[in-house]
């Protein structure tokens, strides 16, 4: 009788089966990433100090007028929209010509691919390390103001100037990143037919129109993608900046996620940081819901 | 005449094609290579000679900064905590959300549709937004500065359980009908059929979790405060601005903190290089 399978009893077990198994991981989202979610939007109603948990008042939409009349708080806003505005171009261009370099097989490809990669090996920690003993200001102790130097030019105060310390996160940032985003277009570009080149090339279309015409709308899923994973990514800075500039000089690198860290765990103004997180969080989701409904509406 | 000055145009094209890669290649490599090399190098000798190409290379290669770091590190401590963490997430990771992949893929119960948006939705949700109150969960649960404040809060996740789902969804049902027909339960089919039939995807989501636990920094400088409960990263941070400075010791202290990683990259190269791509595509 078992053995044949019972069906209504097999679908039963089937069932419990099921709920014993989505159980522990879902008890964990919820616990751990939902419950926080609702608390963050929860206390940024309240007047609620780190030190002084048992006086926490209700004070309605307080925070968010302060917050929206804080200049800090616009100040990381628009440090965070630039680092992405300027980040996510440089860094998915640059991974797609690295990927357009070493997507045909040739004698040493896999070499080049590892070394596009191979800043991905360390972590951003250690690169933050890395580039702060590089962009030292002084051309005697900073390798790239020594070779600036060299090539006749002055030496620049990367992170001690508020004017390029930004860009310097940047470049350093697409630089480690790339290697990444690179991957993923050598997979989008396996996906191509090939037939479609060499149509192209029997018509005598140009290198520049096969890539215009063939590669670019070939990859159009692929660009979406890798542009949404590092929209999210850039809009997360702290680690840099807080090993780099420590969001300085002049709060020119000062971050949303560095100034929900400041506010929350350095000042202990708890309520008020959970109004900075929730802001940031809606941020985020505008900005992949956005992402989605474009790349819904074209397909 | 025309035959060979096409040849001759090929032959240009191959060169520029190599010599821009061998270009941009060294520019990619060569902050790596500073790295390694200042960390063989005494002190003194990192900065003196930074005009010349001799930067890159030491003269005299030597481990001395290698023994500084293990003696003011505590590096067996940061090792050992680091590698615990990582084994006991992982564990937690692969068996519960591919249990949960499992069940979305190939189980039918009410709810399933609800949990499935769940995880997608979740997918964007930034830690960095919920760091607060999570925070003062762990404190209330008397968490902080314990592994478990490392590894329970994000052993389930959502990244995971999507790719385990969409692996399971492509085996075939004939094999589970199969499995059921020779008596198997369906957690007895999960465990002993289809477990060993994945090892591809528990080797990407294994992967692409250690080099992203590896690397973690935010979340462990919240929780592990305590000097002897640092992780790797926590450890580099913190010798950076310790005094005395030696640069050539840091150096040495990045090598170190990224020797781990090269070996999985070396070893699992196939895997993560698959779990990246596959990323792409499957988004």
């Amino acid at each position: 009788m078992k053995k044949t399978g019972n069906l209504q009893g097999r679908k039963k077990n089937e069932r419990v089966t099921a709920y014993l198994f989505v159980a522990p991981a879902v008890i964990l989202l919820i616990s751990f990433l939902v419950v926080p979610m609702i608390y963050t939007a929860y206390f940024s109603a309240f007047k609620y100090q780190i030190m002084r948990p048992d006086n926490i008042d209700f004070i309605g939409i307080d925070n968010y007028s302060k917050l929206f009349a804080d200049k800090n708080f616009w100040v990381a806003l628009k440090n965070t929209v630039y680092f992405t505005v300027i980040v996510v171009p440089a860094q998915c261009a640059l991974a797609l010509g690295l990927a357009l370099l070493v997507s045909k097989k040739f004698r040493g490809v896999s070499i080049f691919r590892t070394m596009y990669f191979s800043p991905q090996l360390t972590s951003m920690v250690v690169i933050a390390v890395l580039w702060s003993v590089l962009y030292n200001a002084n051309p005697n102790t900073g390798l790239i103001n020594s070779l600036l130097v060299n090539l006749g030019l002055n030496p620049i105060n990367f992170l001690t100037n508020e004017h390029t310390a930004m860009n310097a996160i940047i470049f350093m940032s697409a630089w480690q990143g790339a290697g990444y985003q690179m991957m993923i277009f050598l997979a989008g570009l396996q996906g191509i037919p090939r037939e479609q080149y060499e149509a192209a090339s029997v018509d005598g279309a140009t290198k520049w129109n096969q890539f215009w015409y063939i590669t670019l709308p070939g990859l159009r899923g692929t660009i979406k993608y890798v542009i949404m994973i590092t929209m999210i990514q850039a809009m997360k800075l702290f680690t840099q900046p807080y090993i780099m500039t420590q969001g300085g000089p002049k709060n020119a690198t000062k971050t949303l996620v560095y100034y929900i860290y400041t506010q929350g765990f350095q000042k202990g103004n708890f309520g008020y940081a959970c109004s900075i997180a929730t802001v940031f969080f809606v941020i985020v989701v505008i900005m992949s819901l956005t992402m989605k409904r474009i790349t819904t509406a074209n397909e | 005449m025309k035959k060979s000055s096409l040849k001759f145009s090929a032959g240009l094209s191959r060169f520029l094609f190599y010599f821009g890669n061998i270009v941009i290649g060294i520019i990619f490599v060569s902050p790596l290579i500073w790295m390694i090399s200042a960390s063989l190098k005494p002190e003194a000798e990192i900065f003196a000679n930074m005009n010349s190409i001799r930067t890159f290379f030491p003269s005299h290669a030597s481990l001395a900064n290698y023994i500084e770091v293990f003696n003011r590190m505590n590096l067996l401590r940061v090792f050992r905590n680091t590698l615990l963490y990582i084994a006991l997430i992982l564990l937690l990771d692969l068996l519960l959300n591919s249990m949960c992949g499992y069940a979305l893929a190939k189980f039918s119960f009410i709810g399933k549709g609800a949990i499935l948006n769940l995880v997608v939705a979740l997918m964007v949700l930034p830690m960095e937004a919920i760091m607060l109150p999570l925070y003062i969960e762990m404190s209330q649960l008397g968490w902080v500065n314990t592994m478990t404040a490392l590894v329970v809060p994000f052993a389930a996740k959502c990244f995971s359980i999507y790719m385990f789902r969409q692996f399971f969804y492509d085996i075939p049902d004939d094999l589970i009908e199969a499995a059921y027909i020779d008596g198997c339960s369906p957690a007895g089919t999960f465990f002993k059929i289809v477990v060993p039939i994945s090892k591809t995807v528990y080797a990407t989501v294994f992967i692409l979790d250690f080099v992203a636990h590896w690397n973690d920094f935010m979340w462990p400088f919240l929780v592990m405060t305590g000097e002897n409960k640092r992780t790797i990263q926590l450890a580099v941070q913190s010798f950076f601005g310790t005094q005395p400075v030696h640069y050539s010791a840091i150096m040495a202290a990045l090598v170190i903190s990224a020797i781990p990683m090269i070996i999985m990259f070396i070893f699992m190269q196939k895997y993560y290089v698959e779990g990246i791509a596959s990323s792409g595509i499957k988004g």
